[in-house]
């Protein structure tokens, strides 16, 4: 309006409408579509602080929010690749919100994510990886290095380091050096290995994985002491169990090679045991 | 620490008040899907407290002809939730010239869920209607969008309760061996009628009634029937 120019006003911020408001409410969340690392901060000053740390209802009780956690997976390379096991609960504090949660995540034809620790920052921040990766692969006319992959996702995580993220995932894949495996978690942690178990049955997997391991396992051996390790956590570990799920990555690259629910397992190891005694 | 109010004198009886964002109207969604139908329903009550604000607020929202989407939790970010995703859909049908698929709804929601990943809408999510085959689907969400596909799921203040009735009674999982059976649409709507009665019984955020949307390939029965109103 003429007035408001010549008065030096700007209209929109001093006088928005409520048709305004509610855009914007939509126009921010469609930023997620240009740009996939820009989330909504809440109002405040440290977001470290916010009220998503310790919320309070209007009677100064607090409230219960409860994400979904993920536990137990484990990894290692030997002469046939790359084992990658993981169990498939979900806890929401004490309750189990899922018994079926698929913790590998498929990035791409030749590269595997694991998730443990929040599921949902797990699955959201690989998918934005997968979609990377894929622009990589456009862009350079070749597949993606895992040493690339793995930095690629903990410089996005980076960004958010302190503000309560919750990821523990390990990247594996094949690439031109062979097999990769990288651990990479929300501190900004990034190391390469040979064996790695991550989530809160891992030392009961450790246990089981380091006294079988050998670089020169067969693959079935390989694949045995995967499913074993974890199923010895979930039998020792709360917050693990479920169905057990093995996946292997070779030159070709990955393949689903069991899905196993871990009572089944139980008995069958029983069966086992008995019969050979 | 912003909304606290310092005190510095011991004051005998002087209390510290809190504000915060957060309230919990309560609310139960449960949801089964079948062959060639998805079932989800809601109570119809609304709380605050230990007072009740309204009988008759479903919490049932339809997206398309073949998607519903249910969500009950803090009431404020319901509304807001549900209006930015009617919204988002909408902008879809314009860009893409059809429908939003129950699928990529399922998607959407699970990033616009993450995207407040640092103040979280209080909200318990399950989204229910038929995939591209006409087959029935079901997801549900945790609060900051991990998603999970699902034959059968219960949300909401009772949904701790009710989950291991459906378990057993739609999920067969006290039975070993057997194969899990397609559930019929008559079984399945006995069943979710149960868990709401038995729900009404023991938790005092659900009651008065029940709505139940029934997605078919012929479209969305809608059916009412009323619970416990104490």
């Amino acid at each position: 309006m003429a007035l408001f120019d010549i008065c030096g006003i700007n209209s929109r911020s001093n006088f928005k409408t409520t048709e305004n408001d509610e855009l914007d409410g939509v126009l921010t969340s469609l930023n997620t579509i240009v740009n996939p690392c820009q989330l909504a901060l809440p109002p405040l000053g440290c977001p470290s602080n916010t009220y998503s740390k310790n919320p309070v209802d209007e009677h100064g009780r607090e409230m219960k929010i409860n994400y979904d956690h993920g536990t137990t997976t484990l990894g290692f390379k030997y002469q046939g690749g790359i084992v990658l096991a993981v169990d498939s609960r979900a806890t929401g504090g004490q309750y189990i919100g899922s018994g079926s949660v698929k913790k590998i995540i498929e990035i791409n034809d030749f590269l595997l994510g694991t998730m443990a620790g929040g599921a949902a920052d797990c699955t959201y921040w690989e998918r934005v990886l997968s979609k990377q990766c894929r622009l990589y692969e456009l862009r350079n006319k070749e597949r993606i290095s895992v040493a690339a992959a793995s930095k690629l996702l903990v410089n996005m995580v980076y960004n958010y380091k302190g503000m309560g993220l919750s990821m523990g995932v390990m990247i594996a894949g094949w690439d031109k050096k062979g097999p990769g495996l990288y651990y990479v978690d929300n501190d900004g942690t990034r190391t390469p290995g040979q064996v790695f178990s991550v989530g809160s049955g891992s030392l009961y997997a450790y246990g089981v994985l380091d006294s079988g391991y050998k670089h020169d396992l067969t693959d079935e051996e390989a694949y045995e002491l995967g499913r074993r390790a974890i199923y010895h956590a979930t039998y020792r570990d709360a917050s693990s169990g479920g169905i057990i799920r093995v996946y292997h990555i070779k030159s070709t690259g990955w393949v689903k090679i069991s899905e196993q629910d871990c009572t089944e397992l139980h008995y069958q190891y029983e069966e086992a045991e008995r019969t050979s005694k | 620490m912003f909304g606290q109010v310092i005190l510095n004198d011991d004051l005998p009886g002087a209390k510290q008040h809190h504000w915060s964002p957060y309230t919990d109207n309560g609310g139960t969604i449960v949801a089964v899907a079948g062959e060639d139908f998805a079932i989800i329903a809601s109570d119809t009550r609304l709380i605050q407290g230990y007072s009740i604000l309204s009988r008759e607020q479903t919490k049932l929202f339809k997206l398309s002809e073949q998607t519903v989407l249910g969500v009950s939790g803090c009431w404020c970010d319901v509304l807001t939730f549900t209006r930015t995703l009617e919204a988002r859909m909408k902008m879809y049908l314009h860009e893409h010239l059809k429908p939003m698929s129950t699928q990529a709804v399922a998607q959407l929601v699970s990033t616009m869920l993450y995207h407040k990943r640092f103040f979280p809408y209080y909200v318990s999510n399950i989204v229910a209607g038929l995939d591209q085959d006409g087959k029935g689907t079901l997801y549900s969400y945790d609060p900051v969008g991990h998603c999970e596909k699902n034959r059968y799921r219960a949300g909401g203040a009772a949904g701790a309760m009710l989950q291991p009735l459906l378990d057993n009674q739609v999920g067969l999982k006290n039975m070993k061996g057997e194969l899990l059976p397609n559930i019929t649409k008559e079984k399945a709507l006995m069943v979710i009628k149960d868990s709401f009665i038995s729900a009404a019984e023991r938790d005092t955020s659900t009651g008065d009634g029940v709505i139940i949307n029934i997605i078919t390939k012929a479209g969305i029965e809608v059916m009412h029937f009323p619970l416990r109103k104490d």
